[in-house]
């Protein structure tokens, strides 16, 4: 009857250790660790990527070499068809090991990794039986130019599915055929957006793009993968237009037309590594090891800049935040926010976006309104799909009465800066909050301690500082005051990785890590706007240092009362910068309301082209933040240098490149 | 004695006015909001629920089983089953019914259940002759059948079935619900300025219990995606005065009828729900009742007089409890239309009518007007179909805890013939 069911038989089972009944293929056996070949009944093969000792699938020299032995393999007798998968449940592969970039010590070792999967991947496109990459999961860099070695990709059909080429945010190009493989299934234009932006797509976008031949569910991805390697149908054809985007002559015009969107967003000097991916893909067709080892596209030379070591320092530091939250059991199921204002309203907007349930509680429906819509806007942006929008809006309850507290496992407290009222609202908290509740503060100015004398239990009081705006900023500064529990750390810091922050513990000490270094820094450059420098002067001068966005329009996007506020609370004694208070008594507070050091009419900052730069602005700038960032470190507000880095490259946007204040401080000396 | 049936709390969206398009809100987000916001109050989890019930005389094709969508959407999880009753303008006290019985069967001992109706997302549907075009266009199969099929295409076939006017039309007697009022009407010889003088009244002690706060303990605000607050019922006018009232035209019987729109509940979307608890549930997780659901009964009649509905279901309620009308200190009766509001008053007034239809030896009596839709009723509020028969059993149990009384009747008319009535009791 069902010839799925038969098809679905044992011999297509995913995992199913079939060598001990192979005695024909012993090598293998004796020798494979990281890879395994199963032979199945119908003369199709599947070569399993199962990396030993680690969680995770990565690419190491080791596991490369392997898979060319595995290759070996099967070419002493040839599959009908092969499918490549991933063993582990978390997904396909991560990409290379970045341990091993590490130790490249010079250009022959740079070489030699980027020789090894290039050839390899080169060997696998050229295999003569049908192959097809099945993706669940994260696909990404070298494991992606992997599957683009394939004839074809299936991918599943889930949120966790993401494939793409994220070399260039380390600084690197992908060096194994993705820029040369990816322009020939989606055109130039599609791929060069994922390889110079980094970006990673979905399952449907993948298979919308023309990455993948067939985006399935789970239930039916092993049905699809062998019937595509029986069907072997022709690889699909990039349209006229498409493929006229792979022309030599068109790709040295719409590299050149790239370039100039890049350079936008990064500059050459700082960022050389999508200025390369262009040049390989206009001259080499993504070949890294054809370009001349003296011309800026050359493997060699990029290694060489600080930037590659500084952006995977970067990385590094954000899966060192990332691990911070790793301890302890505590996940939340349901998150109560007191405020519905800026903060608070987009709190607790994107925990529901997250998957928690989240009551939101203000004075009346009128409060809780602004931040309803602000909600729906965000469900709609990111989620897309009907039903998840949807679900999303159903978690997000409003809750003027306050009934959530008795729910939550986290409570929220963000509204306006005043110690009596937040010293009353938590001891109404605390009495109504569950036992082993996390009740935090959002509380950018007011030290824990004052309030949590009012509760029975201060020591439950934990600082969980978000910044503004919630949905873009990465980092959530987890403070802890004199009077907080230290093991409240852990629990705090996996709620902020449950809701996919970067958690950064802190001391509790004005502007804890974040505010403190940004504050003088933003400050400097106020003050060099009173000396009669035109803004975009001021912030031309840290744009060209590298910063994402200059002091000025930053501090226009904090909102300058916060400034104001932050200001005083840092250095009481300084008089604040004279244009700061003459806009804030004129009402205008930033882009908030529309206008502060620039207008916001339209949205956007609306700037003039920038003055001459005088020479040391950038210094003048940049060196009161390393200076607060050194008395922060000295201070121990957090553990250690490489921590202040962190804070200040995913709480101020300060230039990865540069691996940090402290870090750049110390290269530069 | 029956095992007694506990009503925890309620909740009710506020009642918003269908304004001739679809309103912001589907009949499961009106459910899901009311409910999200009613379960988030209680000492249980919406999970220890053990089931919802949800009454829907009208839900949209991509919900049919709107009480399951529902129970998943306010978290209830999927282990809480959820299902959907239908007995037209009853179907929330259906829902209160249900629950009753699977409480007293010892199937459950905590169930959310009540009554919703977006009446303004009520669908337009295709005539039958275009359907059966559209049927014959998707079998051609060669361009010359197409062509042939296109020439019979009449212009009169895409004129739209008002589906809200289908479900408003007796399919027995084939009259307008409007027009079983105007039965009602000429039978007891109410006249046009009485149900507007009533319809008035409806709004003018709709808008006193909202300025009171009578309706504060069970609405909960509405927000929609662009962050406008429904926070109250918004079919309630200043200006329904009686000489305005006075100057609308007949809608069902065109011209020369009684019976208006100004002195007809309202097309509406709305939600209403109830916590109903065993004596057990009610134990287990320390619950402090709002009353009881004492008793309730169902009844048929013709349905061309289907507004006598509560005449037929109340009566034998009271013989059972041995209950004059001014026993009760609060009563609830629908307001489907003044006039049918009336005629249940009449009725039971009326000798000759109690021996003949109800089997009494004489008339039952005059309700006290004083206890009877003290904050007003669906003429001034609206009739979310499904909703009303959960709102009114809300709203007596409200009103008897507000006035210290100890018993009430809600009670409702159905389409079709049907009435139905709940007598609940305030827990001291």
């Amino acid at each position: 009857m069902s010839t799925a069911a038969t098809t679905v038989s044992p011999a297509a089972g995913t995992a199913v250790p079939a060598r001990k009944n192979h005695p024909a293929h012993p090598r293998s056996e004796a020798t494979m660790q990281h890879w395994k070949i199963t032979r199945e009944a119908d003369g199709l093969a599947r070569l399993t990527f199962d990396k030993a000792g680690a969680t995770t699938n990565t690419l190491s020299a080791a596991a490369l070499v392997e898979l060319d032995a595995a290759l070996d393999e099967l070419d002493r007798d040839p599959p009908a068809g092969l499918v490549i998968a991933s063993g582990k449940a978390n997904g396909f592969i991560a990409g290379a090991d970045i341990d091993e970039f590490g130790e490249v010590r010079n250009d022959a070792d740079a070489i030699a990794l980027v020789k090894r999967g290039w050839d390899t991947f080169n060997r696998l496109a050229a295999v003569r039986y049908p192959t097809l990459a099945l993706v669940r999961g994260f696909c990404l860099g070298g494991g992606m130019e992997l599957a683009l070695a394939c004839r074809y990709r299936v991918v599943v059909d889930e949120p966790s599915t993401r494939l793409g080429l994220p070399e260039v945010m380390l600084g690197i190009v992908p060096g194994w055929g993705g820029i040369t493989r990816l322009p020939r299934l989606t055109g130039a234009p599609a791929a060069l957006d994922l390889l110079l932006t980094g970006k990673t797509v979905d399952a449907r976008r993948a298979k919308r793009l023309g990455i993948a031949d067939e985006c399935v569910p789970a239930r039916i991805m092993e049905n699809t993968a062998r019937g595509v390697l029986k069907a072997k149908p022709a690889p699909r054809a990039l349209k006229m237009a498409q493929s006229l985007t792979l022309n030599p002559l068109v790709r040295k015009f719409v590299a050149a037309q790239a370039a100039k969107q890049v350079a936008k967003r990064a500059r050459r000097e700082h960022y050389p590594a999508p200025y390369a991916i262009l040049e390989l893909f206009a001259r080499y067709d993504g070949n890294a090891l054809a370009a001349p080892a003296s011309g800026p596209a050359s493997i060699t030379a990029l290694l060489k800049t600080p930037t590659a070591g500084n952006l995977i320092r970067v990385f590094r530091l954000q899966e060192r935040l990332k691990s911070l939250g790793k301890d302890g059991d505590f996940k939340a199921a349901h998150v109560h926010v007191v405020g519905a204002g800026t903060m608070g309203g987009d709190i607790a907007a994107w925990c529901a976006l997250r998957g928690l349930t989240v009551t939101l509680q203000d004075q009346n429906a009128e409060r809780l309104a602004p931040a309803m819509a602000r909600a729906a806007k965000l469900f709609a942006q990111r989620l897309k799909d009907a039903r998840r929008v949807r679900d999303a809006t159903d978690r997000l309850i409003p809750d003027v009465a306050g009934a959530g507290v008795a729910r939550a496992d986290v409570v929220i407290e963000a509204i306006f800066e005043n110690l009596e009222a937040k010293r009353a609202l938590f001891a109404a908290v605390e009495a109504k909050a569950k036992p082993g509740a996390i009740l935090a503060t959002n509380t950018s100015s007011i030290p824990l301690e004052e309030i949590a004398g009012a509760m029975q239990d201060g020591s439950r009081l934990v600082g969980i500082h978000f910044f503004n705006p919630v949905a873009r900023m990465m980092l959530v500064e987890i403070v802890v005051g004199k009077s907080t529990r230290p093991e409240l750390v852990g629990p705090a810091a996996a709620f902020v990785r449950q809701i996919d922050k970067l958690p950064l513990p802190v001391k509790s000490a004005p502007g804890f890590l974040v505010n403190r270094v940004l504050a003088p820094y933003l400050m400097a450059a106020m003050r060099c706007v009173d000396e009669g420098l035109a803004p975009e002067t001021v912030d031309e001068a840290a744009l060209a240092f590298g910063m994402p966005m200059g002091p000025i329009e930053l501090a226009d996007t904090v909102g300058l009362d916060i400034c104001v506020a932050v200001g005083r609370m840092l250095s009481p004694d300084a008089a604040p910068p004279r244009k700061l208070m003459a806009l804030i008594d004129a009402g205008h507070l930033g882009r908030k309301t529309k206008r502060g050091f620039y207008s916001y009419a339209s949205g956007k900052a609306a700037k003039q082209p920038p003055g001459a730069v005088p020479a040391g602005l950038a210094q003048r700038l940049i060196d009161p933040l390393v200076g607060e960032a050194r008395s922060a470190l000295a201070e121990g507000i957090v553990a250690d240098a490489d921590l202040v880095d962190a804070g200040a490259i995913f709480g101020t946007g300060f230039a990865p490149f540069t691996g940090g204040p402290l870090h750049y401080a110390a290269a530069s000396r | 004695m029956k095992e007694p049936i506990y009503i925890i709390d309620g909740a009710r969206t506020p009642f918003l006015k269908a304004r001739n398009r679809p309103g912001p809100f589907a009949a499961s987000d009106l459910a899901t909001a009311a409910g999200s916001a009613l379960l988030l109050r209680q000492r249980f989890a919406p999970t220890d629920l053990d089931e919802v019930i949800l009454g829907c005389a009208a839900p949209s094709p991509d919900e049919v089983n709107i009480g399951r969508v529902v129970a998943l959407r306010m978290g209830c999880g999927h282990k809480v089953p959820g299902w959907t009753v239908m007995r037209n303008c009853a179907s929330g006290m259906q829902a209160l019914d249900s629950a009753i019985n699977n409480i007293r069967a010892g199937r459950s001992n905590l169930v959310l259940a009540g009554g919703v109706d977006a009446l303004s997302h009520a669908p337009l549907l295709f005539s039958e002759a275009m359907v059966h075009w559209l049927s014959s266009w998707y079998a051609a199969k060669t361009l010359g059948q197409r062509a042939a099929l296109a020439a019979k295409l009449k212009l009169a076939y895409l004129a739209p079935v008002i589906g809200l006017m289908k479900g408003l039309t007796d399919p027995m007697v084939g009259l307008l619900m409007g027009q079983t009022a105007e039965n009602l009407a000429f039978r007891f010889g109410i006249t046009r300025a009485e149900m507007d003088a009533f319809a008035a009244a409806s709004h003018r002690k709709v808008l006193a219990g909202q300025k009171a706060g009578h309706y504060d303990a069970e609405v909960v605000a509405l927000f929609d995606k662009a962050g406008k607050v429904y926070a109250a019922d918004d079919g309630v006018r200043e200006d329904s005065t009686a000489e305005n009232l006075a100057k609308l035209r007949p809608f069902f019987d065109k011209k020369y009828g009684n019976v208006t729109a100004g002195n007809s509940s309202q097309v509406t979307d709305g939600a209403a729900w109830l916590v109903l608890a065993s004596e057990r549930a009610v134990e287990k997780h320390q619950l402090q009742p709002l009353g009881r659901i004492a008793d309730s009964e169902w009844a048929g009649l013709d349905p061309a007089e289907m507004g006598l509905g509560p005449v037929h279901a109340v009566t034998p309620i009271l013989q059972r409890h041995g209950l004059r009308l001014n026993d009760l200190d609060a009563w609830e009766i629908n307001e489907a239309f003044a006039a049918q509001v009336i005629a249940c008053q009449r009725a039971w007034e009326d000798t000759d009518y109690c021996r003949r239809e109800l089997g009494l030896p004489d008339a039952l009596g005059s309700i006290d007007p004083a206890r009877l839709n003290v904050d007003g009723g669906a003429v001034a509020l609206g009739h979310p179909v499904g909703a009303s028969g959960a709102r009114i059993v809300l709203h007596v149990l409200h009103t008897l805890r507000r006035t210290g009384g100890k018993r009430g009747i809600a009670s409702i008319c159905i389409g079709g013939g049907l009435g139905g009535a709940m007598l609940v009791e305030a827990v001291s």
